[in-house]
This record gives structure tokens, C-alpha cells and sequence, in this order.
């Protein structure tokens, strides 16, 4: 009983922040509704016991990607008025759309060829059960390589966006470690032969200073 | 006891909201990437169902790869749009049209 409350207000909130997603004026305000997306669907997670994926989408989603989007919307300075302008032509088609492709989900989900309710109910784990180690087991034995490969999209796309985005401006400080470690004594001291003084003269003035 | 139909009803309702998305805000790349982390998300939880209710893992090592993929594309597409951004001092789709093929 109250799980399925739970699950329901989750639900709520997830549907009525991706409407505000979709239909939000100001992009900030699209970027918070879809982290309160994320933060409900992590919920919706939890009851379903996949307890790590519910954490990695806090901490990736929230904490990375959607901080990066935050990031973005602020920083580019953008005229909001032609880019929403459509919007309200765009309206009955796109609802409509939705509205029909649900429809149709809807009817597929429920068709009586398709025996949903065959697969069962939840039966739910004992408290020590770990949904992490279960998880760790399978991607490091049987999907290692698939998870290597991960790996490789994701440094892939740190070069990709470091090398999209990095540009040279003229005339900022900044250091050049090659040209520090390849420097010799020579470059950065000079010596000097003098002749040493014995001005008595001289030596109480500098003394006085 | 919720039944796997309603989690399967959510995914839907989810991914025709971030499709009408796609329709409503077709000006806007930034709110066109949200809809299609939304997309991504509501395919995530159809999987999450499917293998919570079947017991299988493998469902859920699937959404693990769909979110490493997602972050890395979000990451990417910000990157070029941060690019765009700079050379044409606005993110219209309708203004960018210089690769017209």
C-alpha cells in the first residue's frame, strides 16, 4: 500500500516536471525541472530495488551532466524570443503526436496476446542482499569487454569535447612546462666580471645605504 | 502490488512528452538535447522494470551502458554547441544552415 503510493507520487512528479521540461520558458528553469525528473525516476528506481543505478543517476545525471547543462545555458548568452517563437503553431501537431503514440503504447501494453501480468510480481530481496555486488559480478566477468569499451567512448569523448572547445588567445599568461624543463643555467643567469673596488670612500657610502 | 504495465505506461507517457518536446521546441538545441536525455530516461526505466520483474541483471547492465553512452553524448553534443555558439553568436536551427547539402 504504501509502496504503491510511493510509486505513484514519484510518477506524478515525473510526468509534471517533464511537461515543465518540454514547455518551460526560460532554459534554466527546463534544466531544474529535468534534474526534479531525475531525482523522482531515481525514486522510481529505488522501489524497483536497483539501488546502484538509482545512485549513479544522482551522482552522473544530477552532480555531472545536468551541472554541465547549467553550465552551458548560463554561459551562452541567448536571445530567448526567436527561439520560441513556433511554438504555439507546433502545439496541436506535437500534441497530437504524443497523444497518439501513447494511445497506441498503451493498446500494445494492454493487448490480451501479450500476457503481461504472467511475468509476476516483484518478490522482493532480504535485507542483505546486495544489488551493487550482483552488478559488479556480471559487468567484470561476462560484459568485461563491452565495459572496456565504455571506457574507450568515454575517454573519447573527453578529447573530443576538450579538443572541440579549447582555443589559443593571444596575450594571456600562461605557462609553458616544455620550455621550463628545457631551460639551461645560461638563459636565466649572467656573470659578470668586475673589478673589486678599494675606495674606502665608496664603502662607507654604501655601508650608510 | 504495482504491476509491470504501470511502469511500462510511465516509459511511454515520458518518451511522448520528450518526442512532443522535440515538435514544441524544435528552435532550441539545448532544450532538444533535454528531450533526448528524457528520451533516454524513460527507455532506461522501461528496462529497469523489465529486468526487475523477469530477474534478470542484464537489464540493468544495459542501462548502465545507455547512461555512460548518454553522458558522453551530452558532453559532446554541449561541446559543439558551445563551438556553434561562438562562431555564429546563436544556437536557431533555422539559422544554421551553411551545411545545406
Amino acid at each position: 500500500m504504501f509502496i504503491s503510493f510511493v510509486f505513484y507520487t514519484l510518477a506524478a512528479v515525473l510526468v509534471a516536471s517533464a511537461i515543465m521540461v518540454i514547455s518551460a520558458r526560460n532554459p534554466v528553469h527546463c534544466a531544474l525541472f529535468l534534474v526534479m525528473a531525475f531525482f523522482s525516476s531515481a525514486g522510481i528506481w529505488l522501489l524497483l530495488e536497483a539501488e546502484f543505478l538509482a545512485i549513479v543517476l544522482v551522482l552522473v545525471y544530477v552532480g555531472a551532466v545536468m551541472v554541465l547543462f547549467l553550465f552551458v545555458v548560463m554561459m551562452l548568452d541567448i536571445n530567448l524570443a526567436p527561439l520560441r517563437e513556433g511554438f504555439a503553431r507546433y502545439l496541436p501537431i506535437g500534441a497530437l503526436v504524443a497523444a497518439v503514440v501513447v494511445i497506441e503504447i498503451v493498446l500494445v501494453i494492454g493487448a490480451s496476446d501479450i500476457d503481461l501480468p504472467a511475468v509476476g510480481d516483484i518478490v522482493y530481496r532480504d535485507a542483505d542482499y546486495s544489488n551493487t555486488k550482483e552488478l559488479g559480478t556480471l559487468l567484470y566477468t561476462v560484459h568485461l569487454y563491452a565495459f572496456e569499451l565504455a571506457a574507450a567512448i568515454l575517454l573519447v569523448a573527453i578529447v573530443a569535447a576538450i579538443a572541440l572547445t579549447m582555443r589559443r588567445r593571444s596575450g594571456t599568461k600562461s605557462q609553458d612546462p616544455s620550455r621550463q624543463v628545457a631551460v639551461k643555467r645560461e638563459d636565466r643567469i649572467r656573470i659578470v666580471s668586475m673589478p673589486s673596488s678599494s675606495d674606502p670612500e665608496h664603502e662607507s657610502s654604501e655601508r650608510r645605504r | 502490488m504495482i504491476p509491470l504495465s504501470h511502469f511500462l505506461i510511465l516509459g511511454a507517457i515520458l518518451f511522448c512528452l520528450s518526442v512532443a518536446g522535440i515538435f514544441l521546441n524544435r528552435k532550441n538545441v539545448i532544450i532538444l538535447l533535454m528531450s533526448i536525455e528524457l528520451m533516454l530516461l524513460s527507455v532506461n526505466l522501461n528496462f529497469v522494470a523489465f529486468s526487475r520483474f523477469l530477474d534478470d541483471m542484464t537489464g540493468q547492465i544495459f542501462v548502465f551502458f545507455i547512461l555512460t553512452v548518454a553522458a558522453a553524448e551530452a558532453a559532446i553534443g554541449l561541446a559543439i554547441l558551445i563551438v556553434l555558439f561562438r562562431s555564429r553568436r546563436t544556437i536557431n536551427v533555422a539559422d544554421i544552415d551553411q551545411a545545406r547539402g
